[in-house]
């Protein structure tokens, strides 16, 4: 019996196998990538980055402009999480199942996160770009929607798990629901609302780089710039800024996070 | 105890009703810092010609004729399935060459299989590569590449590499010191041991990150046929939304995105329920 398990599973993984191959193919001639190309040009690639991404003196005059559009974009990628969450928390209460208020809201609220979630932020920034104009607000709000969808999901997660305990004590008591949610089930995931928030800012200043090149506004717009300028030790320093920033908000984050949870 | 009792004799004395400890103090002040920071950004933004009134009504008038006239007009629904192909294409092959790689340097990465030193360099290179952007990547590989699939591969391949490193590492590190243990005891070597223990005991854990990888890729490789020139269908919509003004076009577009996006969620949260019943 366990020989006819063991080959029942070898045939799985090899039907996997040989599928994951054809895909690979069928993506390489899609495509159009050379496989064997590009793994060459890998190495040559860093090679490449070695020999001609340094800072210079002479880059870093520019220094001022670009932590200043880092700093904007800091502060956006903050603000539109702080935003999202504060809707995500809303929407998360009527979206899980246990602190729902009745079925058609929860479906409302999981529906819009959804939505919101599962279109690229790309296509928030471009839709947002025709009527907004280049500046700041379009970024914003196209990072604003894209968390909202995915702190709503992380959040539903966070209340579900929150345990039924607490709040079949505090309904025993007879409680209302505004007590229950904001005396019980909201203290208890405070912590990893909080979580989740750090990840969220630390995701959507990367993002709002993408964006930024897109609809003309902070980080990306400066690395926009100068790489169409060929200038490529300014673009090594906005890169290294970049860098830099995102590290030490992972570190914060790392240390807040293991003191709360 | 009796002295103690008559020298400190019962006072009425206020209770504490709540003890603030070092946790409670760091929410505060992260909520502190998130509310400041929030209203000092909208200090600092640019509003160069920034309308809130007719954007907010011009968004959504632009939004109805998305969602309610989506039609295709600079190509066929051919070519457009084409497109969809290769950026699906592009999610796939920078997410499985990815895990190839990712499993040898999680292998070195991960504490409990290799020593001290190589873990940590393997552990810096890559919080360094997941600290810069993807479309930085892409485009910086697009210097020396040239533009095309082979920049945008690499560019998503590297994120990807440091992005499951990450999760598998972590995954080998959670296993069972016993069994590992059990096998040097009897004498197996490294090989043994990773072969034979390691692969099969995380292999569906490992299989459902890089699902959610896969998941992950194809929203940015739509990011980067629009930002970075890597073709598809995230090109199609740059060029329908910012260069012809076609939001029929891009609301044709956008379906196709969400039709796909929602797919790869769905089987993705099918696949953690299988593999993770615990969680999910």
């Amino acid at each position: 019996m366990i020989d006819n398990k063991l080959k029942r599973s070898n045939w799985h993984i090899w039907f996997f196998l040989i599928a994951i191959v054809l895909f690979t193919y069928g993506s390489a001639a899609i495509t159009q990538f050379n496989v064997v190309e590009g793994m060459i040009t890998l190495p040559d690639a860093l090679l490449w980055m070695l020999s001609n991404l340094f800072v210079t003196g002479e880059s870093l005059a520019k220094l001022p402009i670009i932590l200043a559009a880092l700093f904007e974009t800091i502060f956006t990628s903050i603000a539109a999480t702080v935003f999202g969450a504060i809707i995500a928390l809303f929407l998360g209460l009527f979206g899980s199942s246990k602190t729902m208020i009745n079925k058609p809201l929860m479906l409302f609220s999981r529906f819009v996160a959804s939505l919101s979630r599962n279109i690229p932020v790309v296509v928030w920034a471009l839709v947002l770009l025709l009527s907004f104009g280049q500046n700041s607000v379009t970024g914003f709000l196209a990072l604003f929607v894209g968390s909202t969808g995915f702190l709503t999901r992380a959040f539903i997660e966070s209340i579900d798990e929150a345990g039924d305990k607490s709040i079949e004590g505090l309904q025993a008591t007879g409680a209302t629901y505004f007590q229950i949610v904001f005396k019980g089930v909201l203290p208890q995931c405070l912590p990893q609302v909080i979580s989740w928030i750090l990840f969220m800012v630390e995701t959507n200043i990367r993002n709002a780089t993408l964006i930024g090149i897109l609809t003309g506004t902070g980080i990306g717009y400066v690395f926009d710039i100068y790489y169409k300028m060929l200038n490529y030790n300014v673009i090594s320093l906005i890169t290294l800024c970049i860098v830099v920033a995102v590290i030490v908000i992972d570190v914060c984050s790392n240390h807040v996070r293991k003191v709360i949870l | 105890m009796v002295q103690a009792m008559e020298n400190n004799p019962p006072r009425k004395r206020h209770i504490p009703l709540r003890k603030y400890s070092r946790a409670d103090i760091y929410i505060r002040v992260m909520l502190l810092i998130f509310t400041l920071s929030t209203i000092f950004a909208f200090f600092i933004f640019n509003y160069k010609g920034f309308e809130l009134k007719t954007a907010i009504v011009d968004t959504l008038s632009n939004i109805k004729i998305m969602i309610l006239e989506p039609g295709l007009s600079h190509f066929s629904w051919g070519e457009a399935f084409y497109q969809i192909g290769i950026t699906v294409g592009l999610a796939f092959l920078s997410t499985i060459i990815g895990a190839v790689i990712a499993l040898g340097l999680a292998l070195m990465a991960a504490t409990n299989l290799s020593n001290e030193w190589l873990s940590k360099i393997v552990r810096m290179v890559m919080a360094f590569i997941r600290a810069v952007p993807t479309v930085l990547w892409v485009l910086i590989f697009a210097i020396s590449a040239g533009l095309g699939s082979e920049a945008a591969v690499l560019g998503m391949l590297l994120h990807s590499v440091a992005y499951l490193v990450k999760a598998f590492s972590e995954a080998f590190e959670e296993m069972d010191s016993g069994i590992i243990e059990a096998l040097r005891a009897s004498g197996a070597n490294w090989w043994h041991i990773i072969i034979h223990a390691v692969i099969p005991t995380t292999f569906t854990y490992l299989l459902s990150w890089v699902f959610l990888r896969f998941e992950i890729n194809f929203g940015v490789a739509v990011a980067m046929g629009a930002a970075a020139g890597a073709g598809g269908i995230g090109f199609e919509l740059f060029m329908a939304s910012s260069f012809y003004f076609d939001l029929r076009e891009a609301g044709m577009i956008t379906y196709f995105i969400l039709i796909i996006a929602i797919l790869l969620e769905i089987t993705s949260t099918q696949l953690k329920k299988r593999f993770f019943p615990a969680k999910a």
